[in-house]
């Protein structure tokens, strides 16, 4: 254990931001080339549609694992065990919605946006702003929960960079890169993240096994008693194998997994993805491709985790760092202060993804959907205006959310942002997009009422949750999905049955045979 | 005034007359194989997951049981849920293959191919 004793006494390692700068030099390599073939609006909006299966499903990845995901479900599961694997779940399974139900159609039929699926046979104006708006909201809040998150993780993971250096860091590089190199430096800033998070994880997962010779047996068994101190300094021995030891109410857990199953193929940074391959047939092989490398990454998390708890113990894990610290201290211990740098490093490239894929998705959204299509009904003014307002956008973004997170401070718990952000897309967004593909009804009051209410309602719930009113909660749940989500639909079915107006029936019939032979959808750019 | 000086420039491809694709019984008989999957399979996900959170939260007495070592039937089934979510993706996959074979023969009886 020299190297424990050594770092105390060593002032300054500069490891971790040395290799941080690597990759940020790496990035910006590309976003300048990038930049170059960036020209005109399907190449920014949608790389030219011409990214490979492979590469939009690691890209997939690397827009979906958070630092929340990493550090945040290993820390879960070295302090509590079983409960942060079963949390872990929801994110896998999830893709099966966006598989079976939205990645295809929305291929098909639409152009940059998930708006242009919903606007496709309804009146245009109404719904994109109803759906602009829904989709600034999630990605707006999701960001800054990544930012403040990134700016606490700094302080602990980079000596000597503080939490506005930090914050003001990861804005302006996402702003970079979304402004001069727009989807195609974004997909590869993700597509790098996730082999970058991919090799961090194995490696880790490789020396915790060798920890217990390869033997799973084992590793499992090393689980049964683990030794920590409680709240009130009593020590207990616990099985961390069992379930239950931090989640007691199992409606939090069915509200958050219907959040996450009903969510995430609402979610605008994921379903403009879907846009950057050529056709649907790749679409789907692209979301295959993710769900193999998400999956595996939830499961080697398990296997740090679980680790975390059995070589290093939740006592070790409180008294360095805390939670989110859990990884990157067993990352030191098994593999010493390189590694610690190496997946610090990851850590940051994880944020920088997300952050990026989310920055797009407001600026194509606010520019394609409100700019173009609301207020000039469709027509761009002058050829690349709608690519200099998602620029400006992308800005404008990147500046709030620095000022935000900054105003913030590391102090405030902006964790439930994420979990809200999956509630909008699942109570919002899911049942509008669902209705619109399958619901020959279906209209513009619907969808109107549809994201309106569902967003609404969302936000409400979070404000009267736990998490903000502490103890006098007048809901009694962590995540709203479970109220919000049949609020959304019903409201989109009354919105629906309460108006008079008659949705065209020629263009629903267009658009079943779009979503379902890819006649007629949006080329990819030649050479 | 462009369409007195280029009366009949017909487009490389005619617009689809999206009506009788719709109404031909190759194209309904598409939709309705891709729903015979994807309604039963949707609903076999959903009642797979829910039944993990349902079953530690109200059942944990059941879920605790040890079955290998010290691997019980709640760390089982939880992992599992991966296996569903891949083995569900692969069933998917294979099947919409055969759809794009269908959609190709469907398009082509319409002049059309799958690059239109």
């Amino acid at each position: 254990m020299n190297f424990l004793i050594s770092t105390i006494a060593t002032p300054v390692d500069h490891t971790a931001l040395w290799m941080f700068l690597a990759f940020v030099a790496a990035t910006l390599v590309i976003t300048y080339f990038s930049a170059r073939r960036s020209t005109g609006a399907s190449a920014y909006f949608a790389a030219g549609r011409r990214i490979t299966g492979w590469q939009n499903g690691l890209a997939v990845a690397g827009d979906y694992m958070s630092a929340a995901s990493f550090l945040g479900i290993a820390g879960m599961i070295a302090m509590n065990g079983y409960d942060g694997f079963l949390y872990s779940v929801g994110f896998l399974v999830a893709y099966l919605t966006v598989l079976f139900v939205v990645a295809e159609p929305l291929r098909n039929v639409g152009k940059y946006t998930m708006a242009d699926v919903l606007a496709f046979r309804l009146s245009p104006r109404p719904v994109r702003a109803a759906a602009s708006m829904s989709t600034l909201t999630v990605s707006i809040f999701y960001m800054i929960a990544q930012m403040v998150g990134a700016g606490v993780l700094v302080r602990q993971l980079i000596p000597g960079v503080s939490y506005e250096m930090a914050v003001v860091g990861v804005g302006v590089l996402m702003v970079v890169y979304v402004v001069f190199g727009g989807m195609l430096a974004t997909t590869w800033v993700q597509i790098i993240k996730a082999v970058l998070l991919m090799t961090g994880s194995a490696f880790l997962t490789v020396l915790v096994m060798r920890e217990y010779q390869y033997d799973i047996g084992k590793f499992f068994s090393s689980l049964a008693a683990i030794p920590s101190t409680g709240p009130n300094g009593e020590k207990v021995v616990r099985d961390f194998l069992t379930p239950g030891l931090i989640f007691k109410n199992p409606w939090d857990q069915i509200s958050l997994g219907m959040a996450l199953l009903f969510g995430t193929a609402g979610l605008p940074h994921i379903l403009i993805r879907f846009y950057t391959v050529p056709d649907a047939k790749t679409a789907r092989a692209s979301v295959v491709w993710a769900m193999v490398i998400i999956g595996l990454f939830y499961i080697m998390t398990t296997f740090f985790g679980f680790g975390a708890a059995s070589l290093m113990g939740p006592d070790y894990v409180q008294a360095h760092g805390g939670t989110n610290m859990a990884a990157p201290e067993l990352a030191r211990k098994l593999g010493g202060e390189v590694f610690f740098a190496f997946i610090s490093a990851v850590a940051f490239a994880t944020i920088l993804a997300v952050v990026a894929g989310l920055t797009i998705s407001a600026s194509t959204s606010f520019a394609h959907d409100f700019f173009t299509n609301v207020i000039h009904h469709g027509k761009e003014q002058q050829p690349g205006a709608e690519v200099r307002v998602a620029r400006i956008t992308a800005f404008v973004v990147g500046a709030a959310a620095i000022v935000i997170a900054i105003l913030l401070g590391p102090g405030v718990n902006v964790a439930f942002l994420v979990g809200l952000a999956f509630a909008v897309a699942a109570s919002a967004n899911l049942p509008v997009l669902v209705f619109s593909i399958f619901w020959r009804r279906f209209n513009t009051s619907g969808a109107v009422t549809g994201l309106s209410v569902g967003l609404v309602s969302s936000i409400a719930l979070i404000l009267v949750s736990p998490d903000i009113m502490k103890e006098n909660a007048l809901f009694p749940l962590k995540n709203p999905a479970l109220v919000s989500i049949p609020i959304g639909f019903i409201a989109a079915i009354l919105g629906t049955l309460l108006s008079k107006e008659v949705p065209s029936k020629e263009k629903f019939t267009e658009l079943q045979v779009r979503a379902n032979t890819g006649l007629g959808a949006e080329k990819a750019t030649e050479h | 005034m462009g369409n007195l000086l280029t009366p009949s420039s017909p487009p490389e491809h005619p617009q689809p007359d999206w009506g009788a694709i719709a109404r031909d019984a190759d194209f309904k008989a598409l939709v309705s194989r891709k729903l015979k999957l994807v309604v039963p399979a949707t609903i076999f996900f959903v009642v797979y997951y829910f039944a993990l959170p349902v079953g530690v939260g109200w059942f944990p007495d059941f879920m605790k049981q040890k079955v290998w070592g010290n691997l019980n039937i709640a760390y089982l089934f939880a992992l599992s849920q991966f296996f569903m979510a891949w083995v569900l993706a692969f069933i998917y996959v294979v099947a919409a293959a055969g759809w794009d074979r269908r959609e190709h023969a469907l398009l082509a009886k319409f002049g059309f191919n799958s690059k239109d």
